[in-house]
């Protein structure tokens, strides 16, 4: 008993309990339908690469996982969101075709730069948006949603002039790779892995994220405590970038080409959702990240059960809002205090009867 | 002070739309003048042009280019209001009214490139007026919101072609209209598959384009509507993949796993798509194309799209026609020869088939015919 409420108390167990559920939708789904009841949850190595709804959860929740992370730390320190990470991704994917294959051609299947120039180049300039956003909040203190929304618009827009407004296909394998398999793994997962565990490394065992936690919490008393609150907005909205720069050039070389006006299309939206999926306030503060990474693939498992079921397209944006409203609503406050209450009011019970 | 000015402004605004609209009054008379000299010389001219541009407008892209030339022996003065340039297609699109619309050909074309603005649109078919032309053709941006405009044309007596899409007006406000339909490319695409599988059982996966586009519903009805007649047919599943080659391979890759082993059809919606579901069942070695278990059907019919029907990797790829110029410049001619036209016409679309598929519905793809395409 007491296990268990140790469990329901963890700052994850909410969570992982949504993201369990919308697999458990699944398994009912199966049983009822007649296959093998873990149907979606059987991963095979099926023609060398690992194969399976639950890898295609994990791969395609790549770049939302990448850029939940960016996301987390921004909305904790600005208590406000970067809405401009989709077409950040975007710009990514335009600069690093557009140097890869050369100004103007959209079809390639030789670098025409080496491949480490454009896809640095493409971070580079994910980077200096994030830059960009940070210097507008932390110093000029306009709000988040206004600054970022300069580069929500601008930036795809970039993007399709830098593409010429085509899309530029670079058809080499190096650069396919990136979005394809290494060995039997896919790609993505080991990037967005990488990015993860780096992320969590830099904040554990350096105090930058109880410095961010802070800035958040309190700006002007953190301040006056001796950190430079400006500069670690900043730093977080560079973050931020780097993540959108990252989870682009993922995006890009999944299609091995530059669709500058689908990449990371509506994007901003699943990773302010899986920030707030993951338990963490949007209004600043204490954070997440573990919370974040798993609201990014709970919405990707969301989307991926919505195709296992077979719900037609016109009907899953529904579905998925109810599914989406049911997790918001479980971890809101007040549902929470009304459980905690049934608890006491069942412990108190309990005692007096013994 | 400044009341002043604005009053100032608004005053002069208003003389000058006064002027304007005297303007607009007057025009009528000397356009149906013209339009009448015209329809006596055609008369005296040619008594057979009818028939032949009536013709012209159905099937044959030859036969209509033929039939574009102006037989009236005076200059027609035509303007057209292109939607913009965002497009390969579109472009090719303008090439071929700029090609059919010569000098050469005895005509005069006022083109003006809208930039998918309405406003400037609207303003562009007004000039148009203004200017007196004889035929207005306008492929127009948004769908509704031209009765005003083209109240004053008709006005002006100057016959109105809607071209390439469909309005929102009563259809005696223009007099014309030549264009695709998305529905028949379904039909199509669904005639070439009962052709080629010639009775043989058929398990579809389709891939959607996004939900609501035009494109998606006329494909999806027409394809249905002709697999609705085969009952060896069989749809097993359709989902959305927004027109995007992520999304294909997404929709593809779980496609893939719900019906391993029970497909045999795959139609994707454009050629996107089509790249991302290829990716996809490559991935799990499934072999497509016409060495290929999985039949792959397509639609746009773009550059890259082409190259792999020519590769064999797409079976079939249907495309809307750009080439509508020819059909537009029958219709006038049949106007200006006071000749019969269809109110509206249907320019054909074109299918494209891979080397080593006969078909009636589609034509056999060739490195000539992708070298030659504008676009």
């Amino acid at each position: 008993m007491s296990n268990l409420k140790k469990l329901t108390k963890m700052r994850l167990f909410l969570p992982i309990f949504s993201m369990i559920l919308v697999m458990a939708i699944n398994v009912v789904y199966d049983i009822a339908s007649g296959n093998a009841p873990f149907n979606f949850f059987t991963i095979s190595l099926n023609n060398g690469v690992l194969y399976g709804r639950l890898i295609d959860v994990l791969n395609r929740g790549s770049e939302v996982a990448i850029l939940a992370v960016g996301m987390t730390l921004v909305v904790s320190a600005s208590a406000g969101t970067d809405i401009s990470v989709g077409s950040v991704m975007s710009l990514t994917g335009g600069m690093c075709c557009m140097l890869l294959a050369g100004y103007g051609v959209t079809n390639v299947s030789e670098y025409a730069m080496p491949l480490w120039v454009g896809i640095g180049a493409g971070i580079l300039v994910a980077c200096a948006c994030g830059l960009f956003n940070g210097f507008l909040v932390a110093y000029m203190n306009i709000q988040p949603m206004v600054a970022t929304l300069i580069l929500w618009s601008a930036g795809r827009a970039i993007g399709l002039l830098l593409c010429n407004s085509q899309i530029v296909y670079v058809r080499v394998e190096s650069f396919q790779k990136i979005g394809a398999y290494v060995g039997a793994i896919p790609t993505p997962i080991l990037i967005a892995a990488a990015v993860v565990i780096i992320a969590a490394l830099v904040l554990r065992f350096t105090a930058l994220g109880t410095y961010i936690q802070s800035v958040g919490i309190n700006k002007k008393a953190s301040r006056i405590a001796g950190l430079s609150s400006a500069k670690i907005i900043l730093l977080c909205y560079v973050i931020c970038g780097l993540c959108a720069g990252i989870a682009g050039t993922v995006a890009t070389a999944r299609i091995y080409s530059a669709d500058t006006n689908n990449i990371g299309l509506n994007m901003e939206l699943d990773a302010i959702l899986s920030v707030a999926l993951g338990g963490n306030s949007l209004g600043g503060g204490k954070f997440n990240l573990a919370g974040s990474i798993i609201g990014a693939y709970t919405i990707q498992a969301i989307t991926t059960t919505l195709y296992a079921l077979g719900v037609s397209s016109a009907q899953a944006p529904v579905f998925k809002a109810i599914v989406v409203i049911l997790i918001v609503v479980i971890q809101a406050e007040p549902v929470k205090e009304f459980f905690k209450k049934r608890a006491a009011k069942k412990t108190v019970e309990g005692g007096v009867q013994a | 002070m400044n009341k002043k000015l604005l009053s100032l402004v608004l005053v002069a605004a208003l003389a000058m739309s006064l002027l304007a609209g005297c303007g607009s009054k007057e025009e009528p008379k000397a356009t149906t003048a013209a339009a009448a000299d015209t329809t006596a010389a055609a008369a005296d001219n040619e008594t057979e042009a009818p028939a032949d541009t009536t013709a012209a407008a159905g099937d044959e892209t030859t036969a209509a280019a033929a039939a574009g030339g102006n037989t009236t022996g005076e200059t027609i003065k035509v303007g057209y209001a292109q939607v913009g340039h965002e497009s390969d297609w579109r472009t090719a699109n303008t090439k071929n009214y700029q090609d059919v619309f010569s000098a050469a050909n005895g005509y005069e074309l006022s083109f003006v490139d809208c930039d998918n603005d309405n406003a400037a649109q609207l303003e562009a078919v007004r000039g148009f007026i203004q200017q007196e032309l004889d035929y207005i053709v306008i492929a127009p941006i948004e769908t509704a919101g031209w009765d005003t405009v083209l109240q004053e044309a008709q006005d002006a007596g100057i016959p109105v072609i809607i071209a390439d899409r469909e309005i929102d007006a009563p259809d005696t406000l223009y007099d014309a209209w030549v264009g695709t339909n998305t529905k028949n490319e379904g039909i199509t695409a669904a005639n070439w598959l009962a052709e080629y599988l010639d009775g043989k059982e058929a398990n579809i996966l389709v891939i959607e384009g996004s939900v609501g586009a035009s494109a998606t519903l006329g494909r999806t009805e027409g394809f249905n509507e002709v697999a609705a007649e085969h009952s060896e047919w069989k749809i097993l599943d359709s989902q959305s993949g927004d027109f995007t080659q992520a999304g294909g391979q997404e929709v593809m890759e779980s496609f893939i796993k719900s019906y391993e082993g029970q497909f045999n059809v795959v139609v994707c919606q454009n050629d996107n798509e089509a790249y991302g579901a290829m990716d996809a069942m490559k991935a799990a070695n499934i072999t497509y194309g016409v060495d290929g278990d999985v039949i792959l059907i397509s639609y746009d019919a773009t550059h890259d799209g082409l190259q792999y029907t020519l590769d064999g990797a797409i079976n079939c790829n249907v495309e809307c026609n750009p080439i509508q110029a020819e059909v537009v410049a029958g219709v006038i001619q049949a106007m200006a020869t006071g000749g019969s036209f269809e109110k509206t016409t249907l320019v054909n679309d074109q299918a494209f088939v891979a080397p080593g598929i006969e078909s009636e519905y589609a034509t056999t793809m060739t490195q000539e015919i992708l070298d030659g395409r504008a676009y």
